[in-house]
């Protein structure tokens, strides 16, 4: 490892010129947590590393007009958590982003990092997907915005464009009786890549539910929208045939690989075991708003 | 023999000596130490599971800029395959080729050739830039593929039965005749299980500094089981003498029998002797996991016959243990205590010892036991449960006693092991309720444990200090509280506040040959001869107290850390304390110490039994630990602390192993979790409270009763966890891990 | 290929090193800065032994570069005693026999100090989550987890 470069630029400008011009060598680090991990086995040996945690825009979290947020990409989890009201919520979103690594891990791990890094696992995708989150991203030729499911592109690759940094999520405004929850099959209780990761998020009128969304991770080469399940649920009570269908709809949308965390056999029966457990809290947190 | 009653120290929960620097950071581990002028060394290691090596060009290597000495397997000193040169129980042969390959590379990680340079990313590029040219070879890994007719094999000169074969060895342990003893069975079960290569999983990589001087003086800082042995071991591989090499220990950051061997010292000496630079080796996690020494991987067959009421007539084990690209896989641990907690008429128990291209095993906490306790103890569960009897009452009914035979060899003397199902049988965790909570299923199972422990040389100095205190220099590295428990002893022997104990480990220069850190010896053999040196530093001291008092020296008793006189007739005086003593030494003939070495005897072996409670998530097939009873045998707690400490550390060992934890590897036959991430020891989160019983029968043949205790603890955990998994889903696991995909594949019939 | 110059604060002192723009704050803590507190247990976030409090958050040292330091509070193990007092969780995990080999206890250390810092009154299950990502081979955990939660009461009653 020679030749790397360090930049913490404290403009969007400054660090979009900066990563454009040193091209495929560049590097955007917000925790650094995937990357300094990459770097060090030698998967990723950048000639520039860009520090965007000294962007304000990157660390900020509002709350929008229209009573949705909008997060920082390189927010860290514990960050997040500490704000007043994004928990309470989107406590999928949240819980989702805390459960990356470890205590230590939450501390610098960012749900930006989590889904540029492209991992067909990234905990935080599925409860982003099932949120409806898009997200905003600048390069060199301008600002725009994209739906989350669209940024990843296959493992370890993602559809921005050269030279387009992610800068922030926004959350859309939430309708009363709404509630998300987010749940991963890991072997342990902690400190696992998930080997299925799904959120889910619905909003009930009594008792009926009447929209929802579901994302599934782990079970493709990217984390899928998986709109066969929401169908099934919305419309229901969520009583037990709609959520064998749903399930059934998950299974049938895996398309997942053996590898060293899960099989194939396994991770599609899972995927409809977890969809009725995160489907069932997220109707329970919607009961109460 | 004296069992020390009415203890103030032995038995109190003191502070350990070396504790201050290790919660503050202060203790020296090997990574830790520096040097001025100190360089890196880093290893290029084979891509390849088994190759040739044809050619090794380092000259691009050694014309790198900060670039000061590459090694090769030529540097390194041969030891022909026809004659074997044992230490201890490593074989040199072997240790020659695992530190470097010679003429073939034998598993991926397998060092080829070692550079030093001024920094580590010089030294790192330098490796890359070394040419090896490889012939690659078919390779296998698994047991079943290495004992094929036509499997690959690895070494020419290894033949079994006459062929060339995997096979690296065979024992066989006997009593009484099988044929007979399964003619006189009325109930049989037999049943074969798999286990998967597991490491040690010390949280410190093996490191190393060492510095050469012109004259050949070698000084080794290393993280080590045992200073000797990296002083023996390094002289036989680069040829310096024993005595111009100077190995001291640092903290240890863990080993569990991983530690026992070399392989960055010998690599490090040879670089910094052609340098002349101290060279300092560090190894990454992933080097730890690829490149040293896990334990075997299993296939065992094991058969219980018994009368139908529940007397053990007949077992027969058979043992597969991987070894690794070399010879030496635990078989005798394997083989020599499965079976070892019962009296059993009629035994035959068979290990093979099979080579395939990983790398080659290291120790790993009561070698080999743990592998064939799993088999037994799942098979006695099953026995029990044909037998509709209660399993500790099963294991009651044919335990091992003073005066039991075992299969093994020895006569056993009091042993501890009808204690330990008594008091596991008494425990209010065996009769405490099984819930189903939310949709989850639990369940209990028991097992029992054997370890035969050691003892082996040791040696001691006890010195008094001008000022009164005390200072214990010990021979073996400290890896699970040592300290604490020595300073416990001399405090008590000698009558002094345990504060006033100072204990330090000596290096290879400063204390007398001791044996490794490991078979559960440590506190067994060094408390024998930090004893004996306290008994002659007391004798001192009764003889200076009897030339002061004129009286004669049978008339001195040592109490409470003072000479008095033993009776009224003996005379009235004043006590003379240590400090007095100690003050007056120069003029009453000099210092005050003794120092004592042995090859310590009267070892005895260890029992545990192990009550476990899980609970499985039947739609996932996740398995949690969530009560855990280890009961065992320890002889005498010298710290409770330290051995119960020895107990947890053992049983979450064993959870690992028993739930998570394998080496997975991808199809080009390398190592596919060589990390943390990956390779799934057990956080913090994974486990409850660890509750631990300490049945005291003291070790007679042991001056306070000491009996090893760090292994036993490892023994009975997979079994427990087995057992406790088939109470909860009335199904058997026949493999480990029993990790979530294979449960659930058990519980929906396709396993 | 110059160094970078990093002025940074560590445990409450004012701290200047080189640095390669690629090495993390475990190696400026274990090579330039000379506090080997701080523990290389695996260098990918995995095990704890390096944790640090970086502006009173616990992160890893190996997972955050040096570079990152500049203009930042950092707390390592070397600061949580203060001359020859040991901080409460450090007598503790002696008396307790939290520790065995010791690699693990600066980690577990820092980390529980952050625990107890961010919440007095933590459960058993709050603890063993928290301290998920500090691995220990040695103790099985049950001892350490107790001597977090006995120094718990013990600071809840001493600040009454």
């Amino acid at each position: 490892m020679t030749d790397i470069r360090y930049l913490a630029p404290r403009t969007l400008d400054e660090a979009i010129s900066a990563f454009a011009a040193a091209g495929s060598a560049a590097r955007i680090m917000a925790g650094g947590t995937d990357l300094l991990v990459q770097m060090r086995s030698g998967a990723v040996r950048p000639g520039l590393i860009v520090d965007i945690k000294k962007i304000a825009e990157m660390t900020a979290i509002e709350e929008t007009a229209d009573g949705g947020f909008r997060v920082g990409a390189a927010v860290s989890g514990a960050v997040l958590a500490e704000h007043a009201r994004f928990g309470k919520v989107w406590p999928g979103v949240l819980e989702a982003i805390n459960l990356i690594g470890s205590t230590q891990v939450q501390g610098r791990a960012s749900a930006g990092g989590n889904l540029c890094n492209g991992s067909p696992a990234g905990d935080s995708v599925p409860a982003l997907v099932a949120a409806g989150a898009s997200v905003t991203l600048q390069g060199p030729n301008g600002r725009r915005q994209m739906p989350v499911e669209k940024v990843p592109a296959g493992p370890g690759r993602t559809n921005l464009l050269p030279g387009e940094i992610l800068v922030s999520f926004t959350l859309p405004p939430r309708p009363p009786g709404s509630g998300d929850a987010y749940l991963r099959m890991i072997p342990r209780t902690e400190m696992d890549i998930a080997v299925v990761g799904c959120g889910v998020s619905l909003t009930l009128k009594d008792g009926v539910c009447t929209a929802a969304r579901v994302g599934l991770g782990a079970v493709a080469p990217t984390v899928l929208l998986v709109e066969p399940a929401a169908k099934a649920l919305i419309g229901s009570k969520l009583d037990d045939a709609a959520l064998n269908a749903a399930a059934s709809a998950c299974s049938a949308a895996c398309r997942p690989i053996d590898d060293k965390r899960g099989t194939i056999a396994y991770r599609t029966k899972i995927a409809g075991v977890l969809l009725k457990r995160t489907a069932a809290i997220a109707a329970h947190r919607a009961g109460g708003n | 023999m004296n069992v020390i009653t009415n203890n103030k120290w032995i038995g109190q929960r003191t502070i350990r000596p070396d504790g201050a620097d290790k919660v503050t950071g202060r203790a020296a581990f090997a990574a830790d130490t520096n040097m001025p002028g100190m360089i890196w060394g880093k290893i290029l290691r084979s891509p390849h599971p088994h190759a040739r090596i044809k050619s090794i060009d380092t000259s691009k290597a050694l014309a790198l800029p900060g670039v000061k000495a590459v090694v090769t397997s030529r540097d390194i000193v041969d030891f022909p395959v026809d004659k074997s040169v044992m230490l201890g129980i490593q074989d040199m042969r072997w240790m020659c080729r695992n530190v470097m390959a010679r003429d073939k590379a034998l598993f991926p990680g397998h060092p080829v050739a070692a550079v030093a340079a001024t920094t580590e990313a010089i030294a790192e590029k330098a490796c890359a830039l070394i040419e090896v040219t490889y012939e690659v070879l078919p390779w296998s890994i698994e047991i079943d593929d290495a004992l094929k007719p036509d499997a690959p094999i690895l070494h020419d000169f290894m033949k079994f039965e006459g062929k060339p074969s995997n096979i690296g060895g065979r024992i066989e342990v006997k009593k009484g005749d099988i044929a007979q003893g399964f003619k006189e069975a009325e109930i049989v079960v037999e049943r074969s299980f798999t286990t998967r290569p597991v490491h040690q999983g010390y949280i410190e990589p093996h490191a190393c500094l060492v510095s050469v001087g012109a004259d050949n003086k070698t000084t080794i800082w290393s993280s080590s089981q045992g200073q000797f042995m990296v002083r023996a071991m390094t002289a036989h591989l680069t040829g310096i003498p024993q005595s111009d090499i100077r190995a001291i220990p640092a903290e240890i950051g863990g080993g569990f029998g991983g530690k026992t061997i070399v392989y960055l010292e010998p690599l490090a000496t040879l670089l910094a002797k052609k340098s002349g630079r101290p060279v300092k080796m560090v190894m990454t996690r992933e080097e730890v996991m690829r490149a040293t020494g896990p334990t075997s991987g299993s296939k065992s067959t094991v058969k219980i016959g018994a009368t139908k009421d529940g007397r053990i007539v007949a077992a027969q084990g058979t043992f597969y243990l991987q070894a690794g690209a070399l010879p030496g896989s635990p078989i005798r641990g394997a083989v020599g205590c499965s079976f070892s907690p019962y009296d059993i008429p009629h035994v035959l128990s068979v290990g093979f010892d099979v080579l395939s291209n990983r790398s080659k095993v290291a120790a790993y906490r009561a070698p080999g036991a743990p592998i064939g306790a799993y088999a037994v103890e799942c098979v006695l569960d099953e026995l029990a449960e044909a037998l509709d009897m209660d399993p500790l009452e099963l294991r009651l009914k044919n335990a091992a006693r003073q005066g039991t035979k075992a299969a093994f060899g020895p006569v056993f003397p009091r042993i501890g092991y009808v204690e330990t199902l008594q008091a596991a049988k008494a425990h209010p965790h065996y009769s405490a309720p099984l819930g189903k909570l939310q949709g989850k299923l639990q369940g209990r199972g028991v097992a029992s444990g054997f370890w035969f422990n050691a003892g082996g040389e040791s040696s001691a100095q006890v010195n008094i200090t001008e000022d009164g205190n005390v200072v214990v220099t010990t021979g073996h590295p400290d890896i699970g509280g040592s300290r604490a428990a020595i300073a416990n002893i001399c405090a008590e022997l000698l009558g002094i506040d345990y504060r006033r104990v100072s204990v330090l480990i000596g290096d290879t220069a400063t204390i007398g040959f001791s044996n490794l850190t490991g078979g559960s010896r440590v506190l067994f053999a060094s408390a024998m001869v930090v004893t004996q040196s306290a008994e002659k530093v007391i004798t001192t001291l009764r003889e200076r107290a009897a030339k002061i008092w004129e009286i004669d020296p049978e008339a001195v008793k040592w109490e409470n850390g003072a000479a008095h006189p033993a009776s009224p007739n003996a005379g009235q005086f004043e006590p003379l304390t240590l400090a007095e003593l100690a003050a007056k030494a120069p003029q009453m003939g000099g210092p005050i110490g003794a120092g004592v070495q042995l090859n310590t005897e009267g070892a005895e072996g260890g029992f545990g039994t192990h009550i476990c409670d899980v609970e499985v998530d039947p739609e996932l097939g996740i398995v949690r630990v969530i009560r855990y009873t280890a009961v065992q045998d320890v002889g005498r707690a010298i710290h409770p602390g330290y051995v119960e400490g020895q107990m947890q550390g053992g049983v979450a060992q064993g959870i690992g192993w028993a739930l998570n934890e394998e080496y997975i590897y991808t199809k080009d036959g390398k190592v596919d979790n060589p990390g943390f991430l990956d390779y799934r020891m057990p956080v913090c989160s994974d486990l409850p409270m660890i509750d631990t019983v300490m049945v005291e029968v003291p070790n007679p043949k042991h001056p306070q009763g000491v009996k090893g205790v760090g292994e036993v603890p490892l023994v009975p955990v997979m079994a427990a966890v087995a057992n406790a998994i088939h109470n909860a889903l009335g199904q058997r696991f026949y493999s480990l891990p029993m990790s979530p995909p294979k449960v659930l594949a058990v519980l929906e019939g396709e396993g | 290929m110059t160094k970078l110059h990093v002025s940074t604060t560590i445990n409450g002192e004012p701290a200047e090193f080189l640095c390669e723009p690629y090495d993390t704050m475990l190696d400026a803590l274990r090579g330039p800065l000379g506090l080997t507190g701080s523990k290389e247990g695996c260098s990918s976030g995995d095990c704890g032994a390096c944790s640090i409090m970086l502006d009173d958050r616990l992160v890893c040292s190996c997972l955050m570069l040096s570079a990152e330091a500049e203009g930042r509070e950092i707390r390592t193990i070397e600061g949580m005693a203060h001359g020859d007092h040991l901080h409460p969780l450090q007598q503790k995990f002696l008396e307790l026999a939290a520790l065995q080999c010791g690699i693990c206890t600066s980690g577990m250390l820092v980390a529980s100090d952050a625990l107890l810092q961010k919440n007095p009154r933590p459960s058993e299950e709050e603890v063993r989550f928290w301290l998920a990502g500090n691995l220990c081979r040695c103790t099985g955990y049950d001892k350490i987890v107790r001597a977090v939660l006995e120094t718990a009461a013990d600071m809840r009653e001493a600040a009454q």
